[in-house]
């Protein structure tokens, strides 16, 4: 199939294109509009399930590459691809934008609106990962923030405002830095261009450029690509969200309506890590391990500290935000621990599992929140008398969550926790005190919602209904897949094994002798 | 007798399914589908029999394990962490642990057909059986130490699943809120779980590998090399997970409160063969422990047999007598491996898990009568005084007449776990103290701590095991009287089970000879230890060293159990000892008993309290601080612009203004000097005229 990138990414455009030109009038409830946007989304999971079959398993390098001039005169090109790192997030968009339509059936509010910035979102977020140019790379980052600022800002919650605007700014702030650090890259090529690729081969680079020179500057005396470096960083840790960028992350996800929670926490997260493995480690390998004991530093605290802050909520929303915080920790200990291939490819398998866990719990807190109107932890008890079927699903997502064995969460924490072991072993033993933690937040939570007698508020007969049908079938996917991961973990990990391979090469030899024992 | 994958593979898949399938149609299956989950398990035993015998007749595992790999389980990689794979390993011990596993399930799931008739959610409790039997076999037939990790976590799931059973009930018994029980003992375990991942890591980062075999071999060949401290280390931490799932002191605090569920729950679970399971860990990882971390395990098997005793001596409640009793018999199998003694430390595995089910199915089976009892008498438990609680032995009492078949057997049950002759308790137990004897007294004279708690918690056992035969069965009743005609015997699905795990009490499937003086029995030449793959530093006890403890050891243990059976019928008989006395005295000693040294309370105002209160200020400080900075850059940044603005405003507009205004100013004064008329011009004219001349001329 020439061009499957490129359909996939662009394919939620015609769909909504399609939705802009439906009269609305003409149809009840808006319905032909969300089944056109259903279509949509299903077609493009059609094409990822096409590409997760003809993906070369054995490559470690770019694949189904597509490459254009675009703005010759800038030596801007359009250009996608996808290798080991991208297509598990690739794969994790399609099935999201799939999930969240079916978990957004129920917006009654402007929903020709609605489904058309949610394509677009879908548009972004797809592009993001398959791009190999920065501007275009740079392009589709922004192409996402602003219909994620709209879904939020107007079918979000009280503070919906508040909310979006906040995460507007914040990820705006990224945005002008990661600018900038594109831009100081650019200008020290030897032959102008904005390829993320020919970046990654120093020899691509101006022998007489300050970048190469790399001169301590009056900045703290970092150099030139230490600041590039920062740069970025900051850019994609406001994303992951790192310590302390995070707390955009629970304002938007409070304010947020579920499906979009279930993107935000699924996709969005993933792209502040994806952008790390694929900007920084390969463009920058010295600077990275020079910081890698900094990211090490921090993704403790995101995973010990977002637990601790999880516990402390009591929102049900906010506490999987929270939990969203401690987890993406466990990508960015993976992420620099490079004595052997566990950390890495725990550290992608990780985002991705991370992505289908938390958006089961959004998912489900979606649904409890529909009937009851709060998300008051105190203000349920016995649940799972009254909706059984609701309380098995949610009781599974949490041990998902909380990496219970035989659910994919586990494999992927597991490697992580192999990985930073042999690199960072006392980091490994403080991070652990997340798995007890992650235990606590989340029983405790099932204890208080779900066990203990009935509240009376829930007594009458329909003042709790069971979860429906179309509710379990936005949320069945995803536990099939968490589930099959965690008993067989091996088609996800054939996939990226190749890719991380190489680039786990590329870090040790840029630590050299640094990270042997 | 040659074994296949098949075999296991089915062992394996049985369980698993019939959960499956109970989850998804419990409801709708005939009986709940209790027949689905007790013919699998049924077929299981059937099978591990095979296996058992196979191995016991027909040594099918002498020297070589059955091994199964299951190749490209994490990746297809040829090298490294995606080459690794898991699979299926089996020898003697595992075959011993598939028999018991499926054993006691079996029995214990028919008994639960009687136990919990009736129950609203009577298929899914099959199906939570049926979860843990899976998890429990995966547990002891994997063959590295992710699988074992893994059934490992997913036993403690289906427990915490059984324990919650009857989570809407606000309370089941004095101070046990089954919501919170669950919560208790998922955690705890997570804590011990936490330490037996981090000595898997440890392991794994010093010889990259994880099944049992390679892992030794690597250890063997030096993997360690110089850091054999940090073996020792990865031993205890290893421990620390059968610590927790063993209920070893101190994170033995989960077990009495895991009694929130339903009886059989206890029995299977918390009695007979998952808190077993860190026995197990510790005998499948043995060749891994280097002989401090030994002493370290024997220790605290040791002092945890004994504060387990001492506990059980006062408690009141049926379950909760033998909830600490499963910890001090708990603390006799870790010792017992501890000081070296491996066959005899598996070997009570197994008669304990037989005595320990049968003694909570019976106290299952008592419980249901008084329920009926209180239920016929029209009378209700009331949580707060505690009075017609039908779990408080002091509300029992000559249950005999009404309940026989349970009296005979409870009594057989009591009997083997004192340790008389005739039982397989006193085969067992006797094995674990002539090790102990022979490692702390006659070898290492400076660990002769170790038999002397042993043998102390041997007279404790005696004792507190005859007040709970005495309290329940014997003397005049105390049952309301109104109620008393209600007692009856459980119907057979609930009797069968006792009385099948009586005649496994017996000595005659251990040893031909009850003595053990003349024959050894299958067990010591079965469950032989492996070769220790840690350079030995300690010497094992000599064969005369074990002959000679063996002997004193066995009189000694007579002597205790004799001691201890003779208090409690002074305390019935003569009344010379009365714990009511040493109650109502206000003893210290009797309350610290009582209230179980205060450990719950030590953690709750510790560990729980610093962990709560912890995450609440950081709470407040990622709100208030954090976010405040966050909020604060926002204010400074529109106050910032309001001043600009404001400048804006009055400062540069304010100029362009002021500018014009001015020009506009002057303009209308200057005006007025444009009057039109002739004769001011010409004064202005004169006057300018003068004014010139005077400048010019000077």
């Amino acid at each position: 199939m020439a061009n499957i990138l490129s359909w996939l990414t662009f394919l939620p455009l015609v769909g909504m294109a399609v939705i802009l030109i439906i009269p609305t009038r003409l149809w009840k409830n808006s319905e032909l509009v969300r089944y056109v946007a259903l279509g949509t989304t299903l077609g493009c999971f059609a094409l990822a399930a096409w590409l997760f079959f003809a993906f070369d398993r054995s490559s470690s390098g770019m694949q189904f590459v597509e490459n254009a001039d675009w703005i010759p005169y800038f030596s801007i090109r359009y250009t996608l691809g996808v290798d080991g790192l991208s297509i598990l997030m690739v794969l994790l968009t399609q099935i999201i934008g799939v999930v969240g339509v079916i978990a957004s059936w129920n917006i009654n509010k402007a929903v020709k609106g609605y489904f058309t910035l949610y394509l677009l979102l879908q548009t972004g977020m797809t592009g993001v990962f398959c791009a190999l140019d920065f501007v275009l790379f740079y392009v589709f980052w922004e192409v996402m923030l602003l219909p994620m600022y709209f879904l939020i800002g107007i079918w979000g919650g009280p503070r919906k405002e508040y909310a979006a605007i906040k995460f507007f700014l914040y990820t705006l702030l990224g945005s002008v830095l990661m600018l900038l650090a594109i831009l100081a890259l650019y200008l020290n090529m030897q032959a102008p261009s904005f390829s993320i690729i020919a970046m990654a081969d120093p020899a691509n680079f101006r022998a007489d450029g300050w970048l190469v020179r790399n001169m301590p500057t009056w900045f703290f005396d970092l150099t030139p690509k230490e600041l590039v470096w920062l740069a970025f960083f900051v850019g994609f840790a406001i994303k992951i969200p790192a310590f302390p960028f995070h707390t955009w992350l629970p304002d938007a996800h409070v304010e947020a309506p579920t499906a979009i929670s279930v993107i935000l926490a699924g996709i969005l997260l993933k792209m502040g890590t994806y952008g790390i493995l694929r900007v920084n480690f390969p463009i920058l390998p010295a600077e990275t391990v020079h910081f890698a004991t900094f990211i090490a530093v921090i993704a403790v605290i995101n995973i010990v500290y977002g637990a601790l802050c999880a516990m402390a909520q009591k929102d049900l929303k906010s506490l999987v935000a929270y939990s969203s915080i401690s987890h993406m920790g466990y990508v960015m200990l993976g992420m620099v621990s490079w004595h052997s291939e566990a950390g890495l490819n725990g550290a992608v398998l990780q985002m991705f599992n991370h992505g289908t866990i938390t958006a089961m719990l959004f998912l489900l807190v979606g649904v409890v929140y529909d009937r009851a109107h709060h998300r008051r932890i105190d203000g349920f008890g016995g649940l799972w008398a009254k909706v059984p079927v609701f309380s098995g699903l949610f009781v599974v997502a949490s041990m998902a969550a909380l990496g219970l064995p035989g659910l994919s969460g586990f494999i992927s924490e597991l490697l992580v926790f192999m990985g930073a072991f042999a690199s960072h072993r006392v980091f490994a033993v403080i991070a652990s005190s997340g798995i007890v933690l992650g235990a606590a937040y989340l029983l405790w939570t099932i204890q208080r919602v779900f066990m203990g007698p009935l509240n009376p508020a829930y007594a009458d007969k329909d003042a709790m209904p069971e979860i429906s049908a179309r509710e379990v079938a936005s949320v069945v996917p995803l536990m099939i897949i968490v589930v099959v991961l965690g008993v067989y973990p091996a088609p996800a990990l054939n996939l990226i094994g190749p890719t991380l391979g190489s680039l786990l090469q590329t870090m040790q030899s840029a630590a050299g002798a640094a990270i042997l024992p | 007798m040659e074994t296949t994958i098949t075999t296991y593979a089915l062992i394996l898949a049985l369980p698993l399914v019939a959960f499956v399938v109970q989850v998804f149609l419990g409801k709708r299956l005939p009986r709940g589908g209790d027949w689905l989950v007790i013919g699998a398990i049924c077929i299981d035993l059937l099978l591990s029999l095979r296996v058992f015998f196979g191995a016991l007749f027909f040594s099918s595992f002498a020297g070589t394990p059955f091994v199964w790999n299951l190749h490209g389980w994490l990746g297809d990689a040829d090298t490294g962490v995606l080459a690794l794979s898991t699979g299926i390993m089996v020898d003697n011990v595992t075959a011993m642990m598939l028999v018991v596993v499926t054993s006691c399930s079996t029995l214990i799931f028919l008994f639960s057909t009687g136990y919990m008739a009736g129950h609203p959610r009577y298929g899914l409790f099959f199906a939570y059986l049926s979860l843990f039997a899976f998890s429990m076999l995966l547990l002891v037939l994997g063959n590295n130490l992710i699988a074992l990790f893994m059934g490992w976590e997913l036993v403690g799931l289906s427990s915490y699943l059984l324990i919650g059973f009857l989570f809407e009930e606000p309370v089941v018994a004095p101070d046990i809120v089954p919501a919170s029980a669950c919560k208790k003992a998922f955690i705890t375990n997570r804590i011990g779980d936490t330490g037996f991942l981090l000595g898997i890591l440890t392991l794994f980062s010093f010889t990259g590998k994880i099944a049992y075999g390679d892992v030794f071999e690597a250890v063997r060949n030096g993997a360690f090399g110089d850091h054999a401290t940090l073996l020792t280390v990865a031993g205890i931490l290893l421990f620390c997970g059968a610590m927790a799932k063993s209920a070893q002191f101190p994170l033995h605090v989960w077990l009495p409160d895991a009694m929130a569920g339903p009886t059989p729950v206890s029995a299977l679970i918390h009695a007979a063969t998952m808190v077993a399971a860190g026995v197990y860990m510790v005998a499948r990882l043995y060749p891994l422990f280097t002989p401090d971390a030994l002493t370290f395990i024997a220790y605290t098997g040791a002092f945890t047999a004994l504060f387990g005793a001492t506990v059980a001596l006062v408690m009141n409640d049926i379950k909760r007598v033998l909830a600490y009793s499963t910890i001090s018999q708990l603390g006799y199998m870790v010792f017992g491996l501890g000081v070296g003694a491996y066959s005899a430390g598996l070997f009570h595995l197994m008669t304990h898990a037989f005595f320990k089910a049968l003694l909570f199915l019976a106290a299952g089976s008592v419980i249901h009568a008084m329920h009926r009892a209180y239920h016929h008498a029209g009378l209700e438990w009331n949580p707060r005084s505690g009075e017609n609680d039908a779990q408080d032995m002091r509300n029992m009492g000559g249950l005999r007449k009404a309940m026989p078949v349970t009296f005979v057997t409870t009594a057989v049950a009591v009997l083997a776990i004192s340790g008389v002759p005739f039982t397989s308790g006193f085969l067992s137990k006797d094995m674990i103290l002539g090790g102990a004897f022979a490692f702390g007294f006659v070898e290492y004279p400076q660990h002769f701590l170790i038999p002397v708690f042993g043998f102390a918690a041997a007279i404790l056992t005696a004792f507190y095991m005859a007040r709970f035969l005495i309290m329940t069965f014997l003397g005049a009743t105390r049952v309301a009287e109104r109620g008393q005609e209600a007692l009856r015997e459980s119907p057979w699905n609930m009797t069968v089970p006792l009385v099948l795990l009586a005649v496994l009490c017996g000595w005659f499937w251990y040893n031909p000879d009850p003595t053990t003086i003349f024959a050894k029995g299958w067990v010591s030449s079965f469950l032989t230890p492996p070769a220790s793959a840690v350079p030995p530093t300690l010497v094992t006890p000599s064969a005369d060293a074990h002959h000679v403890a063996h002997l004193t050891a066995m009189l000694v243990s007579l002597v205790c159990a004799g001691a201890g059976f003779f208090a409690a019928w002074m305390l019935d008989r003569r009344g010379a000892i009365s714990l009511e006395h040493w109650r109502l005295s206000g003893s210290r000693v009797y309350q610290l008993l009582a209230n179980k040294y205060y450990v719950d309370e030590l953690y709750h105002t510790t560990v729980v309290a610093g962990m709560v209160g912890l995450s609440r200020i950081l709470g407040w400080f990622d709100k208030v601080f954090i976010d405040g900075m966050v909020n604060a850059t926002g204010r400074f940044q529109t106050g910032l612009s309001e001043l600009s603005g404001l400048i804006d405003k009055f400062g540069v507009d304010g100029l362009v203004n002021g500018l014009a205004r001015f020009v506009r100013d002057t303009g209308n004064e200057v005006r007025q000097i444009q009057t039109g008329r002739i004769q001011n011009y010409i004064v202005y004219a004169t006057v300018g005229l003068i004014v010139l001349i005077v400048v010019t001329g000077m």
